[in-house]
């Protein structure tokens, strides 16, 4: 494996709310002015940590959803069970401060050196498309012209984070979407769970080198990652990140 | 001096057990799956424990490493993405019995497992009765996508240092960094200081 530096102490900073946008109707994205961040790799992630004014604390992991040298942003989708997810899409405002501290995890990343020519095939479930948007946002700005194919796994069309900008990600990037629950009139493309037979369809041929990177929740991650080492990917060029029931990376 | 967080507070009034949740952590009931690549399914057949670098090293067939003394312990698990677990049931082998069957003076091993992973751990972390190796949860055989058919089992460490898959351990002079240490995680993970990252 191929590793990063392990790196100095990861300290706590304060940033700032710089922006809050909503995505659908239970995802928000929140962008940051940090400091005294380190840079970023696409794929990484960072800890929040929210203080109560009786002291109580609360801290999660959020995948970074901005790329290498875009200002730190997460995108956060509200579990009404939570406790801290409730709180960032819904009463965070611009200008609020938060501490953060990131970048972590340094496996689960993507950069243009990694492929070369090779393909590169994302799979997400749900809020598991951060970190591979950030991916392809790191594509597009370094110019890389890695062909990409995007399966993008979600219950209904209302539900899809990012899709204006996914429609406009032009020339090397192919995003099909599964929509599994509920599937706008006129609708033509997958409306399954993902499934051995759309995998074998979607994911490029094993000749030639493709990596993937698969994130979502565990069911969704442990099918598509068996179906793949199926198709003859090597494990080794699959790589998960899978969010627990909890909804935390 | 941290900033506060204006509207936030604590949603859950589910008290805690005192003493039993380490700092930053939260009581899941469910039972997270957090593993960097596809499941490995190894066949039985092809299963083998090792313990390697010793003087004299071991090796356990599965039907063998079933044959071993083993019992069922209950435990407090905690993740380093903070989920925490409480009263989980395992049965397993004790390290103390593997052990007892390599001679050795080195002070750490590496643990490795099938799909490449591996994180290391001080011997004295394996002795007394803290660590296991587990091939049983909950009274039932360990799924595939828990660490099945047996991981490591070391409760007082974060829970990566519990290898899922494990199939041996390298007795080494040195700490060396294993899969997450190498990424930034923290060389030994101590729940209870919160050593989550290299430096906490």
């Amino acid at each position: 494996m191929a590793g990063t530096a392990v790196r100095g102490r990861l300290s706590w900073q304060t940033a700032t709310v710089d922006a809050v946008m909503d995505e659908t109707p239970a995802v928000r994205t929140l962008s940051f002015e940090v400091p005294d961040w380190a840079g970023h790799e696409a794929g990484q992630h960072l800890d929040i940590r929210l203080t109560a004014d009786d002291g109580y604390r609360a801290e999660r992991s959020y995948s970074i959803a901005s790329a290498p040298g875009e200002p730190v942003a997460i995108t956060v989708e509200r579990l009404d069970d939570g406790e801290v997810s409730p709180y960032l899409t819904q009463d965070v405002r611009p200008g609020d401060e938060i501490e953060l501290r990131g970048p972590i995890g340094g496996y689960f990343v993507w950069d243009p050196a990694m492929s070369g020519a090779e393909p590169l095939l994302l799979l997400a479930g749900g809020s598991g498309v951060v970190p591979l948007r950030a991916m392809l946002r790191h594509r597009s700005r370094t110019g890389s012209s890695v062909p990409v194919r995007l399966l993008y796994s979600a219950r209904n069309w209302d539900e899809v984070i990012y899709r204006a900008e996914l429609a406009r990600l032009g020339d090397g990037v192919q995003v099909i979407y599964t929509l599994t629950r509920q599937q706008p009139p006129g609708w033509t493309g997958y409306a399954r769970r993902a499934d051995p037979t759309m995998i074998a369809e979607v994911a490029w041929p094993v000749a030639q080198a493709p990596l993937a990177y698969v994130c979502g929740p565990t069911n969704f991650v442990e099918a598509v990652a068996a179906d793949l080492v199926a198709l003859g990917y090597p494990p080794q060029r699959v790589k998960t990140e899978r969010f627990g029931a909890t909804g935390t990376p | 001096m941290s900033p506060i967080s204006r509207g936030f507070h604590r949603r859950h009034q589910e008290a805690e057990p005192v003493g039993r949740v380490p700092p930053g952590q939260y009581v899941t009931h469910d039972f997270p799956v957090l593993s960097a690549g596809p499941t490995p399914h190894t066949p039985l057949a092809n299963w083998t424990f090792s313990i390697e670098g010793g003087t004299s090293p071991a090796s356990w067939t599965w039907e063998e490493f079933q044959a071993l003394p083993h019992e069922t312990v209950t435990v407090d698990i905690h993740c380093v993405t903070r989920w925490s677990k409480l009263d989980t049931s395992w049965t397993g082998v004790s390290l103390d019995v593997l052990l007892e069957e390599v001679s050795y003076d080195a002070p750490y091993v590496l643990a490795f497992c099938d799909g490449g992973y591996t994180t290391n751990l001080p011997v004295a972390d394996l002795k007394g009765g803290k660590a296991w190796v587990a091939y049983s949860y909950d009274g039932s055989q360990l799924p595939a996508e828990h660490g099945g058919p047996a991981r490591l089992l070391v409760p007082h460490l974060y829970f990566w240092k519990s290898a899922k898959w494990v199939r041996g351990l390298r007795l080494r002079e040195t700490d060396v960094p294993g899969f997450w240490e190498m990424y930034g995680y923290h060389m030994y993970g101590d729940p209870w200081r919160e050593q989550r990252y290299a430096g906490d």
